[in-house]
């Protein structure tokens, strides 16, 4: 046996694959730009090939990492694309009313306002998933079909340009040679891990999307959680809405953000967060995303056509999905892999045996209730 | 309801009629009715506001089929698929998709177009068989697969062209021009398509087993299961009739603009959905008509008419009133499923 | 009389689950006219042993004769088609569609491809009347009580192979646990209809907890126990307490030795006291007190309300009368957190589906309940979360004794322990435990038994619910016994209080 314990430990750790993913996606640039990976110094900017996929994927990132918590739940939010374009418009419409646009107080009440809206979005959501019962899917549709039209109406159909030095900076400006959009992410990212892993959010939330009738009955509440996290996901794509216009110095109503909450959802499941719910993994995510950035990166360096980029996220979605079907993984591996995620690899654990007699001759049972 | 001593059903009635308004909640013909009413509600409106502009021509109501046509065809797909506790994604793409291909196939390739309608529709239908196959087979759920779905056929989309295709081929106009006198106005070909797969789709899901066994998966896939139905078979079935309901909308849309566009139909997925639901087809499946899908297309579509003869009011308010009548649909769905379980 | 042919006939019947032999070598005969009950405990067999028969699984081994025919029977299609149908306690129907399509569909008279409503309903309105019901076929199944739906459920079964011959019509109807939710008038009519079947010669094979209905409407009964058959007698041949005893699988003198009082004598003042709590369809309005230090325990047999009991006194299910008292304080009990916040603690008898959550490690798991009550954002400090886990992890012996291995992949005994450790860092006053050493190893079971005298010597109270009735006695000071959904007696324990007298409690529903 070559293969070392540590090397099995690595292959088993959550991150292993996306991370593997990333890696041979960024590879394969190397032949097609050689200096793929080299990162130049030029007006005391950083500027390569790798900055450049960090700062472009960075509103991915935001939406996908607030978009982790809800699919956590066992949920999902349809309605993110919908709030970064309200929020883009709702702040840059408010900066573009000013007489001086460059005002830094002008800005910030800017940004607090479309944050606002997009926590009022946030609520609405988790007050009908929460409060109303209503599936996930179905009640963040409501703003994901009229939040264009909202943001349309606040821009009044028109793009609305800027002209603002201090808004420009969080998605087009740089800060200490990086594009300050990284620092805004990494912001974020820290935060949420905070938020969950130094609190007790993060289990909490686990457990209700792991087994919502065990959470209840361990006293929960799950509710709040549930609307907790809608609120923390349209604050995420409420600030990449403000990344995003930022970086375009326009609103558009009706194109910002277009497709994210898809692109966010695969970002997730390419990160190893099931869409059942359960255990997640902020860190996967942003792998996830950068994935997903990568890859149309890639595509473009390579000379493939770029309209090919969205035949190759289809086939990324069908991989990671028939992979994370046990269905799938019995009939082609066998059964041996099917038996559920826990069941590949794993020789170390000790290999106890399934629950005796009767509960396993209930599991089945549960299927015909 | 008679009230027995017979039968346990004796308790039945008692809890029944004590509140007339839980009983008119009860009956799964509600929402339809209510659609049909603020149809006409709106019509009214729009007849005594803009009488002088025209509003009551018999032509703009006919207009709203010609207009939508192929959003019914589409929304009728997707009342298949969310009658048996589905979601369809990829609507919109397929029916994108659809116009690239025959664009392509009739400008670039110089196909005859009733060579191409036949390839178009077995592709859009094979593309929702293969989405079916995975759904049932790999249990993956139908979101995730019909999100793939869009991916892929706006992706091939590109791969055709990123340039838009006008298509000047002389039958394909012709048979856009052609029209269908009723008297008092007309018809174009796309609209009646439209009315007779409407048609055809309330044959089926009432007068055949596939139709109710679309509604009986709908209604406890499990149960079916037990009852000895075929359930994986009409899931597959019912994908399929989505993708050739979608790629269909596709030609009728074809037809309709005269030209293929990688982004043309872009989101029209969400307006099938809004639509099937605004027609009361419950999203959780099992409950729901499809002439109350043609009342859910017809009301978008005349708030879109209403909206062009207001002139101030501009676009987006479809959309705002697209979702406003969506919240309250799934409100008073939400009403009625709670008080059904009670 | 000769005894006359049996219509089915399952011989030598084996069914396997991995690690587990649900049914090993199970022989059943059932005859045509006559109502037969398939009697046994948790893990007896007798679902596997009706989905074996139903197509729901394929048997391991053995045969199944219909009508002196071997058959096999790959699906509930098939079973249907052969003869067999089958009404399940959650009624198998749609109820979004009518009540003549949920008895015709998958065999609706079609002309061409078309369905005939008009001839379906017909069809489907004789058959009711037929059979003495008084159901508007037209009406949406949703629109009837459960009750209703589960008479409709039994018609659908019986009216097999009507229109196009896909069915040779109805030789055995299976009828599992059908009465769960009943009431008495309800039950009733059921049994009517199940008589009128009978006396058509339909074989009906009647799976219910309550004793007295079997006593009332069947004839034969076979008795299972852990996955082998124990016999099959005529009901009339068998009494009660004779019919628990092969039941719960231990002779009556057996039981005695068993028997040994070891209590502790410290019972305190009164903790909990319930005043005609109830709910309908779970439990019969009950009064009870548990008092500081105190086990009771519950005895009574499989769906005797032992569960819903505990449930309600945990706000897991919401009373609709009778009030409880905890500590002198009423508590609402309109969910679990006002239990769990008054000092009630409750492991579920199904870990898997109401206790743990398997993907999340043993130590989140242990911590959950303790983490839940301090709320989000009150994280307990890494170095006493560790320190706790640790150490019940010792206590308990739970292993691998590795706080992150995923709870999941533990033994049914472990996450047992699990689960006890996750209400025991909680330090309840009320402690209750559904079935706590169903399906662990003896080993397993004798260390949750000590630790429960140990903690109620400490002056904890515990509810405790086993379906072995030497467990009960040998833990509880008092002794509530359950029989059909009522709690019929409460005893206190001493060396007069015998298996025996339990039985006969149960057997009778009588306080003696």
């Amino acid at each position: 046996m070559t293969t070392t314990p540590r090397w099995r430990a690595l292959t088993q750790h959550h991150l292993f694959w996306p991370v593997a993913v990333l890696v041979v996606l960024l590879l394969i640039n190397v032949p097609f730009t050689p200096d793929f990976f080299s990162i130049k110094m030029t007006d005391g900017h950083l500027y390569g090939s790798l900055v450049s996929i960090v700062l472009f994927g960075s509103p991915l990132i935001l939406v996908a990492v607030g978009m982790t918590l809800v699919i956590a739940t066992g949920g999902i939010d349809l309605s993110v694309g919908a709030v970064v374009a309200i929020t883009g418009a709702l702040t840059c419409s408010y900066i573009s009313d000013r007489s001086d646009q460059d005002a830094l107080s002008g800005v910030f009440l800017a940004m607090g306002i479309g944050l606002v809206a997009a926590v009022v979005c946030g609520l609405w959501n988790g007050f009908l998933v929460a409060r109303m019962g209503i599936q996930p899917i179905i009640a963040t549709l409501i703003i994901m079909v009229a939040g264009r039209g909202v943001a349309q109406l606040i821009t009044d159909g028109q793009i609305i340009t800027i002209n603002s030095e201090p808004y420009k900076l969080i998605g087009g400006g740089y800060w200490l040679t990086l594009p300050f959009s990284i620092f805004v992410v990494a912001a974020v990212v820290a935060v949420t891990v905070a938020l969950t892993r130094r609190t007790a959010l993060g289990l909490l939330v686990e457990s209700v999307g792991g087994n919502a009738e065990a959470s209840r009955l361990v006293g929960i509440r799950s509710r709040r959680i549930k609307i907790m996290v809608y609120v923390f996901c349209a604050l995420c794509a409420g600030i990449a809405g403000l990344m995003i216009s930022s970086n375009t110095s326009a609103a558009d109503g009706n194109n910002a953000g277009l497709w994210i909450e898809l692109d966010a959802i695969l970002a997730v499941v390419i990160g190893g967060t099931s869409l059942l719910g359960g255990r997640f993994s902020i860190g996967g995510t942003v792998v996830g995303a950068l994935v997903i950035q990568t890859l149309t990166t890639t595509i473009y360096t390579i000379g493939v056509p770029t309209q090919t980029n969205l035949v190759f996220k289809a086939a990324v979605v069908i991989v990671v999905c028939l992979l994370q079907s046990p269905k799938f993984r019995a009939k082609v591996f066998g059964a041996r892999f099917g038996s559920g995620p826990g069941a590949n690899g794993s020789g170390t654990s000790a290999a106890t045996p399934a629950d005796t007699t009767p509960t396993t001759a209930a599991a089945p049972k549960m299927e015909v209730s | 309801m008679s009230a027995t001593t017979q039968t346990p059903k004796a308790k039945a009635p008692d809890s029944r009629t004590t509140s007339r308004g839980a009983q008119l909640l009860g009956d799964r013909r509600l929402p339809v009715l209510v659609t049909a009413t603020l149809f006409i509600a709106m019509y009214i409106g729009g007849l005594s506001r803009y009488a002088n502009y025209g509003f009551g021509e018999p032509q703009v109501f006919l207009n709203l089929f010609i207009d939508n046509g192929y959003l019914l065809v589409a929304a009728v797909g997707a009342t298949f698929v969310i009658l048996s506790g589905g979601i369809d994604l990829s609507v919109g793409s397929v029916i994108g998709f659809t116009t690239m291909l025959t664009a392509w196939l009739v400008e670039k390739q110089g196909l005859p177009i009733l060579v191409v309608i036949p390839i178009a529709l077995g592709v859009g239908a094979f593309g929702g068989f293969l989405m079916g196959y995975v759904i049932h087979n790999f249990e993956i759920q139908p979101f995730i697969v019909t999100l793939a779905g869009l991916f892929l056929f706006r992706g091939l989309c590109l791969v055709i062209s990123k340039e838009s295709i006008a298509i000047d081929d002389s039958s394909v106009s012709s048979m856009a021009q052609a029209q269908a006198s009723l008297g008092m106005g007309f018809l174009s070909v796309g609209a009646i398509v439209a009315l007779v797969v409407l048609a055809v789709a309330f044959y089926v899901l009432h007068y055949t087993r596939f139709g109710r066994r679309v509604y009986a998966i709908g209604g406890n896939e499990q149960s079916a299961m037990l009852m000895g139905l075929p359930q994986g078979g009409t899931k597959i079935a019912v994908y399929t009739v989505s993708g050739f309901c979608s790629a269909l909308a596709g030609l009728l849309f074809t037809l309709y603009i005269q030209s293929g566009d990688p982004l043309h139909a872009t989101g029209m997925e969400l307006d099938a959905i809004a639509a099937v639901v605004i027609g009361g087809t419950l999203l959780t499946g099992g409950s729901g008509y499809v002439l109350g899908t043609l009342f859910g297309v017809l009301v978008l579509g005349l708030i879109k008419s209403i909206i062009q003869f207001e002139g101030t009011l501009s676009s987006w308010w479809t959309k705002i009133a697209t979702g406003v009548l969506l919240c309250a649909f799934i409100l008073i769905q939400r009403a009625m499923t709670t008080r059904r379980k009670t | 009389m000769a005894e006359p042919k049996p219509v089915l006939e399952m011989t030598g019947i084996v069914k396997e689950f991995p690690g587990v032999r649900a049914l090993s070598g199970v022989d059943f005969r059932l005859f045509p006219g006559e109502i037969h009950a398939l009697m046994g405990e948790n893990g007896a067999g007798k679902s596997t042993l009706i989905k074996v028969l139903t197509g729901v699984y394929s048997l391991d081994s053995g045969t199944v004769t219909l009508d002196g025919k071997s058959v096999r029977i790959g699906s509930p299609l098939q079973a249907q088609q052969a003869g067999i149908s089958t009404v399940y306690q959650e009624v198998n129907l749609c109820p979004n569609l009518s009540v003549a399509e949920n008895i015709f569909i998958g065999r609706e008279p079609t002309r061409f491809g078309r369905i005939q409503w008009k001839r379906m309903r017909q069809e489907a309105a004789e058959l009711v009347d037929r059979l003495g019901l008084d159901i508007d076929v037209t009406a949406p199944l949703s629109s009837y009580p459960l009750a209703v739906q589960q008479l409709v459920a039994i018609v659908r079964s019986v009216g097999t192979g009507d229109s196009d011959g896909s069915g040779t019509g109805t030789k055995v109807l299976v009828l599992d646990e059908p009465t769960s939710s009943l009431d008495r008038d309800e039950v009733l009519e059921l049994f009517r209809l199940m008589r009128q079947l009978r006396d058509e010669g339909v074989a009906i094979l009647f799976v219910s907890h309550f004793l007295d209905q079997i006593y009332e409407i069947c004839d034969r009964m076979t008795v299972l126990r852990n996955g082998a058959l124990v016999g099959e007698h005529l009901v009339s041949e068998l009494d009660q307490v004779g019919l628990i005893q092969l039941m719960i699988g231990k002779a009556m003198d057996q039981l005695e030795e068993l028997h040994e009082h070891q209590l502790h004598a410290d019972v305190g003042e009164t903790l909990l006291k319930a005043d005609g709590l109830g709910r309908v369809g779970g439990v019969a309005p009950f009064d009870l007190e548990i008092k500081k230090g105190e086990v009771l325990g519950l005895a009574g047999l499989l769906g005797s309300g032992r569960t819903e009991l505990a449930r309600l006194l945990f706000g897991a299910d919401q009373p609709d009368s009778g009030k409880v008292t905890i500590g002198g304080k009423q508590v609402s009990m309109s969910a679990p957190n006002d239990a769990i916040s008054a000092g009630v603690a409750f492991c579920s008898e199904n870990r898997k589906t109401e206790g743990l959550v398997p993907e999340l490690t043993v130590r989140e798991n242990i911590i959950l309940a303790l983490q839940a009550a301090r709320g989000w954002t009150r994280p307990i400090p890494a170095a006493q979360r560790d320190e706790l886990v640790a150490k019940y992890i010792k206590a308990l012996d739970i292993r691998p004794a590795n706080p992150e291995a995923r709870v999941g992949r533990l033994s049914g005994g472990n996450q047992q322990k699990v689960l006890l450790a996750r209400w025991l860092i909680t330090q309840p006053k009320l402690l209750i435990l559904d079935e706590p050493t169903r399906g662990i190893d003896v080993g397993a079971k004798a260390e949750i038994q000590k630790l429960v005298v140990s903690l109620s010597e400490e002056g904890m109270a515990v509810l405790y619910i086993a379906a072995e009735l030497e467990e009960v006695l040998r833990l509880s000071h008092t002794i509530g016994v359950l029989r059909d959904r009522k709690l019929v007696a409460q005893l206190a324990n001493g060396p007069e209080i015998t298996p025996t007298r339990i039985l006969e409690t149960i057997a009778s529903g009588e306080h003696q």
